[in-house]
């Protein structure tokens, strides 16, 4: 079963995923802070869209497709066009690279977030394990 | 897309005269006891002063510089009011001289706040010259900055873009002095800045040359370096080799063996280049056994071994220690002098710091905490990697 993004059935897919890694669980033991995806309209995708991940202790208790960007209240907020999300679920860009060429903005608290590489890198991962559908397909 | 991030570079013999060149009223010099006392930093300072300088020195850093160090650096800073910062020495003196200018351009910022995520707006008032008195650090031409954390006993891999250097002098002379260990510990580090920079997943055309190069001549110029001290010839390849990887790996990122190497040296006191070197060779096998191809590449390309794959890998991983054991250093945390006990107590601790480095994501090959937890112990004993 493929998943479209950006959707609530593809946002609840990888907050299942991330609650079955043991790699997640081990790295983000200590985590507090939730996420807000800001999917913003381009071309192949001329819509704006914003999934919530909710984060805690190594788990993802609960996501969900929003309406509007403060329907949920989240400690971070990743904002980038639809294209280079798809970059960054099909492998094709590491978002931590995106985010120093500005090709993804980060809202929040650096301090913290600095400090979990290794759980980011797994969210990612994880992304990638999603069979995901592309609307521009 | 990705960039490449360089200062303006001057290099080789009387590469310091270009201080002369430099205009500005007030440099405030950043440095060691250890350069004052070798006479590195009057070098420095005399060409400064000749051409109308007024001076403050500020060399209260430590090994492995502290956030309260650097904090105090950067009141002397807003005090003095320079228009040039001047880092000399090898890469603590440098690393908190980027800290200092940042927090002096910054004061809105904590040191923990320098990422690459924002824009930071330096030079408005003062720009950043690095002379390295080293011969590995390469810190004179990156971006990064390392800060020990006292309270959390961490070392915190921090930096931005813009407070890379304006200039980096990198003049032969300056680390000519260095006694046999520091060569030997220092020189190391360069290997493993060209090593790391040319596996990590973030390497580039850009990077790769620059690494290669300069694995190549470390490979080639450090016994001679670390067995003559008067052999300028080596010295001289060995001051541009660490630069040259500096560019390199300041453009791709380091990897596994700094994660672990950071956290080594916190906790058991050993000089940064000894650490990260220590575990290289354990790293390079460890991801050689899922992702070899880059470090056979490099082993092929700089004439360790053609024979591709986890073998060409493997040996890149025992060319390193031939030469680490060459030159007197150890090959493990038991010849290193750690204790089993004192080792045993910090494990758990350099197991999640090494998870949660930043260098750790560009990796080649993911570690578990159970692997890095094997993987330390390994380090500990002296055995290779078969996992």
């Amino acid at each position: 079963m493929s998943y479209r993004f950006p959707s609530d059935e593809w946002i609840k897919e990888l907050s299942r995923l991330l609650n079955e890694s043991e790699s997640y669980a081990s790295s983000a033991q200590n985590w507090e802070g939730d996420f807000v995806f800001e999917v913003q309209p381009d071309d192949a995708f001329p819509e704006s869209a914003y999934l919530f991940l909710g984060l805690h202790h190594g788990k993802s208790p609960d996501a969900a497709l929003l309406a509007s960007a403060d329907e949920k209240e989240a400690a971070y907020c990743v904002s980038a066009p639809y294209g280079t999300w798809r970059k960054v679920i099909d492998g094709a860009l590491d978002p931590i690279q995106g985010m120093m060429m500005r090709k993804l903005k980060l809202q929040g608290d650096l301090m913290k977030i600095m400090r979990y590489p290794k759980a980011a890198k797994e969210i990612v991962s994880c992304c990638a394990l999603v069979p995901t559908l592309w609307p521009e397909a | 897309m990705w960039t490449f991030v360089s200062p303006r570079i001057v290099f080789g013999e009387d590469a310091l005269d270009t201080l002369a060149t430099i205009h500005g009223t007030r440099a405030l010099v950043v440095t060691d006891p250890g350069v004052v006392e070798l006479g590195l930093a009057d070098r420095v300072v005399e060409r400064l002063v000749a051409v109308g300088f007024q001076i403050q020195v500020f060399s209260e850093v430590e090994a492995n510089p502290e956030i309260p160090t650097v904090q105090r650096g950067a009141t002397m800073a807003a005090e003095f009011e320079p228009d040039w910062i001047v880092g000399v020495g090898g890469g603590s003196p440098l690393d908190a001289a980027k800290a200092i200018w940042v927090l002096y351009e910054r004061p809105d910022l904590q040191p923990a706040e320098i990422s690459p995520f924002i824009d930071l707006g330096l030079r408005n008032k003062a720009r950043l010259v690095t002379i390295p008195t080293t011969s590995g650090t390469g810190a004179d031409v990156t971006w990064a900055i390392v800060l020990s954390d006292p309270i959390e006993q961490r070392k915190m891999g921090l930096g931005n873009w813009e407070n890379a250097p304006d200039l980096a002098l990198v003049d032969p002379a300056m680390a000519a002095g260095m006694p046999k260990q520091l060569t030997a510990d220092t020189g190391l580090d360069a290997l493993t800045h060209a090593i790391e920079g040319f596996t990590s997943t973030w390497h580039t055309d850009m990077t790769d040359g620059l690494c290669a190069h300069a694995a190549a001549d470390v490979f080639a110029c450090l016994p001679r370096a670390v067995e003559d001290g008067t052999d300028m010839d080596a010295r001289t390849r060995m001051h541009h080799a660490a630069t040259s990887a500096g560019l390199g790996f300041g453009n791709s990122m380091a990897s596994m063996a700094h994660a672990m190497g950071h956290t080594l040296g916190a906790m058991l006191g050993l000089p940064h280049g000894r650490a990260v070197s220590l575990c290289l060779p354990y790293t390079l096998e460890f991801i050689a056994r899922e992702a070899p191809e880059r470090a056979a590449l490099l082993a092929a390309r700089i004439g360790v071994s053609s024979a591709g794959g986890e073998q060409g890998a493997c040996t890149l991983a025992q060319a390193v220690r031939n030469l680490a054991g060459h030159i007197g250093n150890p090959l493990s945390l038991v010849e290193a002098g750690i204790d089993r006990d004192g080792f045993e107590a910090v494990l758990e601790k350099m197991v999640a710091d090494a998870e949660n480095d930043t260098q750790m994501i560009t990796s080649g090959r993911a570690a578990t905490s159970a692997e890095l937890r094997r993987l330390f112990e390994a380090v500990y004993e002296g055995n290779a990697i078969g996992f």
